[in-house]
């Protein structure tokens, strides 16, 4: 496989609160085209960083390039733009819950689209039936969406500006295991068909199975190791060896044949 | 011993989870005699803290008002006229209900008294002045500050525990421009009308009972009222309310946006609002008597 452009990168990343160090010295690259997943024990900073990439919080040192723009130095206005190739997912989609479903994958087009507002109900309509919701939900509060079809339509809402870059935090916990693997599917598909790159943080060994090309390991205040799922498997670390050797992982490796 | 299965499989569950030896025993502390000025030391410290952040958080919103009055077309129109509807019209029979009773109350506390010099007439300015001047309008914030500064803080609280603002700072938009502006100036357009129709039942209500009780005609009362009191002393009364709008809704978004990410903060951040609300309204009375005083209005 050709080297791929690099479409994230964090270089010396330090994230302290307080006496607590978070991220320390942490590098990572990101190249187009791929999904790479970020796993590591809770507290290990797995959504700091993604806040961080985000532009949520400003990390105490460090520097982050993303679309080869360095989000930190911007202005706001590069910053903004930077924004507008990228979608994230919170953890429980986040929606706005005085909006309808359609109106919140409408609001990101309505601040920096300007297109009438049929042009903008129709493409968000589109989005609804990309990420497999019937025609029927975006008429809907977010409050009578279940948690998968609320993930669903973050999901939409992320996509809404047709992103380079998706970050999503967790997009399967909390699932029933069936929804669960809907949602893998949803995103394989997706990621062919619109070739997107995904920042995927997640606990879900099923779906960085599924889905991941790469997988980056939270620990010790730094990316401990990246590789592929295979490779993960013959690091020597302890938690990592725990992490992939685990009968759960040996469970999500037996569903696909490997083990 | 006469453990089965389980039983043994239990007692070697506890016994790895549990240390050997047990180990050394933190000794408890002792109270000492310093405690208390490290507990006030700790007090202030936090005070001042707070009192910095809220007056970063005020200079924020003045400095998005200030963006907003050179793009006015930024404005959220549709959700100022709800948070107008929410905080105003709906409020709207509960304070002209309080402004009532306050008059009624008013009324036959002042008679009682003023009936022993014979000088019942003097019932109207009594009526007039406390209502029109101070209560008609302090009452309304205090009622509004149960109200809407609890419910601005639940509302932008729970959309904080729900990641909501996070999403819409993601979004390239501004939390305070979209949420706390339209809040802020619903509440400043509608509290000098609450307050105007808490003065007119007071009046209504004091007048009422100044009728029957003291048998002085509306018309007598009209004609009383125009002459000792005047307009002059509701426009007094009525300046305050922008001012006291202002703190409710800077108070209830502040605290709104304090939230951390679990219920019990929501709770606690939503009575600490309504506390500070109405301390801070009841402080800010004050110093309005003490400057009108000082010059004389």
């Amino acid at each position: 496989m050709m080297e791929a452009e690099t479409v994230i990168a964090i270089r010396g990343l330090t994230n302290r609160f307080g006496k607590t160090v978070v991220h320390e010295n942490l590098s990572l690259e990101v190249r187009r085209g791929e999904v790479l997943g970020v796993v590591g024990a809770s507290g290990s900073g797995k959504s700091v960083l993604l806040r961080s990439i985000v532009g949520l919080m400003t990390p105490s040192v460090g520097e982050i390039t993303m679309l080869g723009t360095d989000v930190l130095g911007a202005s706001v206005a590069a910053r903004a733009g930077v924004s507008a190739r990228t979608g994230v997912m919170f953890q429980d989609g986040a929606l706005f819950s005085a909006l309808t479903v359609r109106e919140n994958v409408e609001a990101p087009m309505r601040e920096t689209l300007s297109v009438g507002a049929a042009t903008r109900r129709a493409l968000a309509d589109l989005r609804i039936a990309l990420v497999g919701l019937p025609p029927t939900a975006g008429d809907l509060f977010p409050a009578a969406l279940s948690g998968g079809m609320r993930k669903r339509a973050g999901l939409a809402r992320a996509l809404s500006l047709d992103p380079e870059i998706l970050f999503l935090d967790e997009p399967t916990a909390g699932l029933d295991p069936i929804s669960a693997s809907a949602f893998d599917t949803l995103l394989n598909s997706l990621r062919e068909a619109l070739g997107l790159t995904v920042f995927l943080v997640t606990h879900d060994l099923d779906t960085l199975q599924a889905t991941c090309d790469r997988i980056a390991v939270l620990a010790e205040r730094r990316v401990l190791v990246t590789g592929t799922m295979a490779e993960m498997r013959d690091v020597d670390d302890p938690w990592v060896h725990a992490y992939f050797h685990g009968p759960r992982a040996h469970a999500a490796l037996a569903a696909v044949g490997e083990y | 011993m006469g453990a089965n299965d389980t039983q043994r499989l239990l007692l070697r569950t506890v016994q790895e989870a549990l240390p050997l030896a047990p180990t050394v025993r933190l000794r408890k502390v002792h109270h000492q005699a310093g405690d208390g000025f490290v507990r006030v030391g700790i007090a202030v410290d936090a005070l001042f803290v707070a009192m910095a952040r809220s007056l970063g958080f005020v200079g924020l919103v003045t400095a998005r008002l200030a963006g907003l009055v050179a793009h006015p077309a930024r404005l959220r129109l549709t959700a100022l006229v709800h948070h107008m509807q929410e905080v105003g019209l709906n409020a709207g029979p509960i304070v002209a209900l309080m402004g009532f009773l306050i008059g009624v109350v008013l009324a036959f506390q002042g008679a009682a008294q003023l009936r022993q010099f014979g000088a019942e007439v003097f019932v109207v300015d009594l009526i007039a002045v406390s209502i029109l001047r101070e209560l008609g309008i302090l009452l309304t914030a205090i009622i509004v500050a149960g109200r809407s500064a609890s419910a601005f803080t639940a509302a932008i609280g729970s959309m904080r525990m729900r990641e909501e603002i996070d999403a819409i700072r993601v979004l390239g938009l501004d939390p305070i421009e979209l949420l706390v502006l339209p809040r802020l100036l619903a509440l400043m357009i509608v509290l000098p009308i609450l307050g105007f129709v808490a003065d007119l039942s007071g009046l209504f209500g004091g007048g009422l009972m100044a009728w029957t009780q003291l048998g002085i005609s509306p018309s007598q009362f009209r004609t009383q009222l125009l002459a000792d009191v005047g307009v002059g002393q509701a426009l007094v009364g009525l300046s305050k309310a922008p001012i006291f709008a202002a703190i409710i809704a800077l108070v209830g978004c502040y605290q709104g946006l304090q939230v951390k990410g679990d219920a019990e903060s929501l709770g606690m951040r939503t009575s600490r609002a309504v506390v500070i609300a109405i301390f801070l309204v009841i402080v800010m009375d004050a110093l309005f008597s003490v400057f009108f005083a000082v010059w004389g209005v």
